[in-house]
């Protein structure tokens, strides 16, 4: 069984219904019981860094979350859930993170050209830097579909895949059993849900 | 780099796509169910989903099949037709829309857009403009293209990106149906004044015009169409090998 946090941030349907779709249990929940029972956490999100955050601290989930990683729990953070992971964003001001993967997240603007158009919407290939459980389905230049207006860079030790987007963008991260995808493996075809079933087959 | 989009639209009335479709191999031909796996199987990037549907009841039916849709494609939605309020927004994304976009409703709400990018995000917002050429001027149409509402298209653009609209398509209705390719004037004009992906429409006929589009006009983000592509004129996974091989960035 997988827990997908339910955090009020974003909308769950498509990510539950990719895993039901593969077959795979997972329960939509905020109760840190219930996500303790579960052998995997899928941490989703989108919109703002802080916003989140915040949720995540005013419903007490941030210090037990971080203990059910760092305990080895495969955790998955998508999107503004992979951001999360990291040591803190630069979104609207600084923020800490769950400091479960070493580096920063950063504005994309400023860092690409700028006839390059922000947020980058739409869908990018992976480039792939070492191998990783999260990706064994899956092969250099396949494409993903990205929404993001921010990045995680300085965390080259767990960098596993990035993309070309006039600089390269972190696009997917292991540190030990935490996993992180700046993607949408939820809207990315066939290749996204690889990779969701290689993180259900990810050992405990 | 981002990959070009191709994007096929399905005209939802009564649960059922119209614009006649007039597929071989597929079982229930006008099953948008069915017609969205098949789009899926054949490399679609996105797919666009209008409701055309003017009735409560069909309402109801068409919020049933994007569910459908939605628990059994894995790649972006967007959903339009008949969106004139934040609500409307909610109620399509509950549904498994990733993108909303708007039309006739934010020329009848004119803070709709900026309302609904503050509460969903900009990349979460879609204009859609109707556009024809009236007296050598780009002019907005409203209702599916039967009212001369009098907006310049380019201000209308620009104001719609400033209140946070993420996304363009913009819809020739000079070249609508003529198939003698996309409407290159007037989305180099669009493309010139705006920062946001415009999606092209209006006027494919045929593979060359795709080859055509996004290599005149490289800030172009995406081509879309509908009978081309329902009644199988235009195969989408030929057309994605061939602007491929002419080296346009696309998603095999």
């Amino acid at each position: 069984m997988i827990a997908i946090v339910d955090y009020g941030v974003g909308n769950l349907f498509s990510l539950a219904s990719s895993l039901k779709y593969l077959g795979i249990d997972s329960t939509v929940t905020s109760d840190i019981n219930k996500i303790k029972d579960c052998e995997k956490i899928i941490l989703p999100g989108v919109g703002a860094f802080k916003d989140a955050k915040d949720k995540l601290d005013a419903m007490e989930l941030t210090e037990p979350l971080i203990t059910l990683a760092k305990e080895g729990k495969p955790f998955l953070g998508i999107c503004l859930g992979m951001q999360l992971l990291f040591d803190y964003s630069l979104e609207y001001g600084k923020t800490e993170g769950l400091k479960l993967v070493g580096g920063k997240v950063c504005p994309l603007s400023g860092d690409i050209p700028s006839h390059l158009k922000v947020p980058q919407m739409g869908w990018n290939s992976l480039k792939i830097v070492k191998d990783s459980p999260i990706l064994k389905y899956v092969s250099e230049g396949d494409f993903v579909y990205f929404v993001h207006s921010f990045y995680a860079k300085e965390c080259d030790k767990s960098l596993v895949a990035y993309t070309d987007y006039g600089t390269p963008v972190t696009a997917v991260v292991q540190n030990e059993s935490v996993f992180g995808t700046q993607f949408h493996p939820e809207k990315s075809g066939k290749t996204g849900l690889k990779i969701l079933q290689a993180f259900s087959e990810v050992k405990v | 780099m981002l990959a070009k989009r191709i994007i096929p639209c399905l005209d939802i009335k009564d649960g059922r796509v119209v614009k006649g479709v007039n597929f071989l191999g597929v079982k229930d031909v006008e099953s948008p169910v069915e017609l969205a796996k098949f789009y899926n199987e054949s490399g679609a990037d996105e797919l666009v989903f209008y409701d055309i549907t003017a009735s409560a009841e069909g309402r109801a039916l068409f919020t049933d099949i994007l569910l459908d849709v939605a628990r059994q494609i894995f790649i972006p939605l967007t959903v339009g037709g008949g969106i004139n309020t934040v609500d409307d927004f909610d109620r399509v994304l509950k549904c498994g829309a990733d993108k909303v976009s708007v039309n006739s409703g934010a020329i009848k709400n004119p803070k709709l857009i900026s309302e609904a990018a503050k509460r969903y995000g900009d990349q979460c917002v879609v204009l859609s403009m109707d556009v024809k050429r009236v007296d050598g001027k780009f002019t907005v149409f409203a209702k599916g293209g039967r009212e001369n509402t009098g907006i310049d298209a380019i201000e209308w653009a620009k104001k719609g990106v400033g209140d946070g609209a993420g996304e363009i398509v913009l819809n020739s209705i000079d070249t609508d149906g003529v198939k003698q390719g996309f409407d290159l004037e007037m989305l180099d004009k669009i493309c010139s004044v705006t920062n946001v992906p415009v999606i092209a429409s209006g006027g494919a006929g045929c593979i060359d015009d795709f080859v055509t589009l996004f290599k005149t006009l490289p800030k172009v983000d995406a081509g879309l169409a509908a009978s081309i592509f329902h009644f199988k004129e235009v195969s989408i996974s030929e057309l994605k090998q061939r602007l491929s091989k002419e080296g346009v960035s696309i998603r095999i």
